[in-house]
């Protein structure tokens, strides 16, 4: 224990309190602050751009003019496939962490493998994308390349959030299903993945927002720099927001910023909706949940 | 026969969860399969330690000091904003604040994780650049300073939620003993809740960081994109994130250009690996 000298002026430690919270309030309310205005900019400055014509038409005049309508169908289309590979992979792993693994240094690798898939940069994911899909695979510059790229990528939030569902699910009734007589992946079937659904529900949408939003591991395995019309088939390019507004702010001069505006603001509405989903989705859990 | 049917539907999920191990290792063969070619032609301690990285030049310069340095000036900035906030964030929102407080509190660092890096660079060249710009009386506001500031606010969630686990794990005794002897609430969470979270909150630094150094499209937005050997925080710099964005694009296939950008994503790779397992190994320390 070290021993310190008294100050000459000594606060009382209640004083000290008062003053330590404050500054911890002040540096909570700087982070969500920020929040707040990046949203209040978005809405002001590209509430104006936002109509039918800008949502549902082709760009026109070199991303100029014209609406953003194959960017919305293409990241549609990303997050479609993104889910249809990326779900059943990551339910499956998770319910073998959960259900099956025991613990030994194979499932050990298989957590350590996880949370470095979740640390991999997200253009790291974009080289190795193009090299496994685009050009080893001969997929070519495609939904499919772009789409099997993001579900990697999100694999590691599926699987931690499935993992909790299930670990959530008490072990009664597990043994309550066994002890009747049902097989193990009956009762799995049955009576945990019923129980832990919502959980991989928001897990789910926490993925897919991440998916929508991420712009590098598309750069190189799907993302059409300027693309007027939908794709023809998965084996297509496409266009997508997050990709079209780096193009629209970097890579197009004059562009009227209500475009640019408009474009950030339809992109983070579609993620904050998926957030908010899952947020009520969640919170709708706790207070309904009696176990 | 349903024990048959058992055993398949067993080895299924066995082999989904084996996946993840062949995705990690596959992505580091893909990297290395191409990373490594380049130093067929290419001197590794030339690419390490070279001071430039002028891919048009004749004869081309692959040194990614100047790129490895960019990423560390930047990380380092935002590391510095980032772990004071985020912990003071996770201490309010573990300890001090009331329940109606914290749900907002987490519900808002929850949606600043969820904006897209790209509308965090857009926001930030259009809003940010020029307010840096100004107080600094610089000729650009794209500099190593502008991307920290961003690259910051996208860290704090990270750290935030991993450190309030770390702070809310912390033993109940612990603190009850701590008030009954009669400290303030202030006194036990400094002299007694943080340091019994310490290995979480190392793993919440770790993680944050992380985080920083791979993050790309901000960064290639905001940090002014110059190769150049970074001097002060108030210069332009280029990550080696950004510059493998930025580059691929532009090159072709099989050239000494595409196989040095698959060195760089492998180097990264080995970094955040690496970090990773730091974390990692933070964190389990703490369960045992």
């Amino acid at each position: 224990m070290k021993i310190r000298a008294k100050p000459h002026f000594s606060v009382s430690t209640q004083t000290q309190q008062k003053i330590a919270f404050t500054l911890l309030g002040i540096a909570s309310s700087l982070v969500v602050v920020p929040v707040i205005v990046i949203f209040a900019i978005l809405i002001q400055k590209g509430w104006p751009a936002i109509n039918w014509q800008f949502l549902t038409t082709m760009p026109r005049m070199g991303m100029r003019a014209g609406g953003i309508f194959p960017a919305i169908m293409g990241t549609l289309y990303l997050v479609g496939g993104t889910i249809v590979v990326a779900l059943p992979l990551g339910v499956l792993a998770a319910i073998y962490l959960v259900e099956y693994a025991r613990r030994n240094f194979l499932t050990r690798m298989i957590e350590v493998a996880i949370v470095n898939l979740a640390g991999v940069p997200s253009v790291v994911y974009g080289l190795f994308g193009m090299g496994l899909f685009v050009i080893y695979l001969k997929m070519g510059v495609s939904i499919v390349a772009g789409a099997l790229t993001l579900a990697i990528m999100i694999l590691p939030v599926i699987i931690t959030s499935t993992k909790e569902a299930l670990q959530s699910v008490p072990r009664s009734f597990r043994e309550a299903s066994l002890a009747l007589g049902v097989s193990k992946w009956q009762t799995i079937r049955y009576v945990v993945l019923p129980n832990a659904l919502p959980g991989i529900l928001t897990g789910t949408i926490l993925g897919i927002s991440r998916a929508a939003g991420e712009t590098a591991p598309i750069l190189f395995t799907v993302a059409a720099f300027y693309l007027p019309r939908l794709p023809k088939s998965i084996f297509d390019q496409c266009m997508a927001l997050p990709y079209h507004l780096y193009v629209l702010s970097t890579q197009v001069p004059n562009v009227k910023p209500a475009l640019q505006y408009g474009t950030a603001l339809v992109l983070v509405g579609m993620v904050f909706l998926l957030n908010l989903v899952a947020i009520l989705v969640r919170s709708h859990i706790r207070s309904r949940k009696q176990w | 026969m349903r024990k048959f049917r058992e055993t398949i539907i067993e080895k299924t999920i066995l082999l989904n969860g084996f996946a993840c191990i062949l995705f990690v290792v596959l992505i580091f063969v893909f990297l290395a399969k191409d990373g490594l070619a380049l130093f067929k032609t290419f001197a590794i301690q030339d690419f390490l330690f070279g001071q430039m990285w002028s891919p048009l030049a004749e004869p081309p310069q692959f040194g990614i000091l100047p790129l490895f340095l960019g990423s560390v000036i930047v990380t380092l900035g935002a590391t510095v904003i980032a772990v004071p906030l985020g912990m003071a964030c996770a201490i309010f929102i573990g300890e001090i604040a009331p329940r109606w407080m914290r749900e907002i509190l987490k519900a808002g660092v929850e949606l600043l994780a969820a904006i897209p890096s790209i509308v965090i660079g857009f926001i930030g060249m259009t809003m940010l650049g020029p307010v840096v710009k100004q107080i600094f009386h610089l000729p650009t506001g794209l500099t190593a300073l502008t991307g920290s500031i961003a690259l910051a606010f996208m860290a704090v969630p990270t750290i935030v939620s991993i450190m309030e686990d770390a702070i809310s794990s912390v033993p109940r005794i612990y603190k009850e003993g701590s008030l009954a002897l009669g400290a303030t609430h202030w006194q036990t969470i400094y002299r007694v809740i943080i340091p019994a979270a310490s290995s979480g909150i190392v793993a919440a630094v770790m993680l944050g960081i992380g985080r920083v150094i791979g993050e790309t499209m901000a960064v290639m937005m905001l940090t002014g994109n110059a190769s150049v050997m970074p001097q002060t925080i108030l210069a332009p710099v280029r990550t080696m994130t950004a510059t493998i964005a930025a580059e691929m694009g532009e090159t072709v296939r099989g050239s000494e250009h595409y196989f040095a950008l698959f060195a760089l994503g492998l180097v990264l790779f080995l970094i955040t690996f690496l970090i990773n397992l730091v974390a990692d190994a933070a964190l389990h320390r703490k369960r045992k």
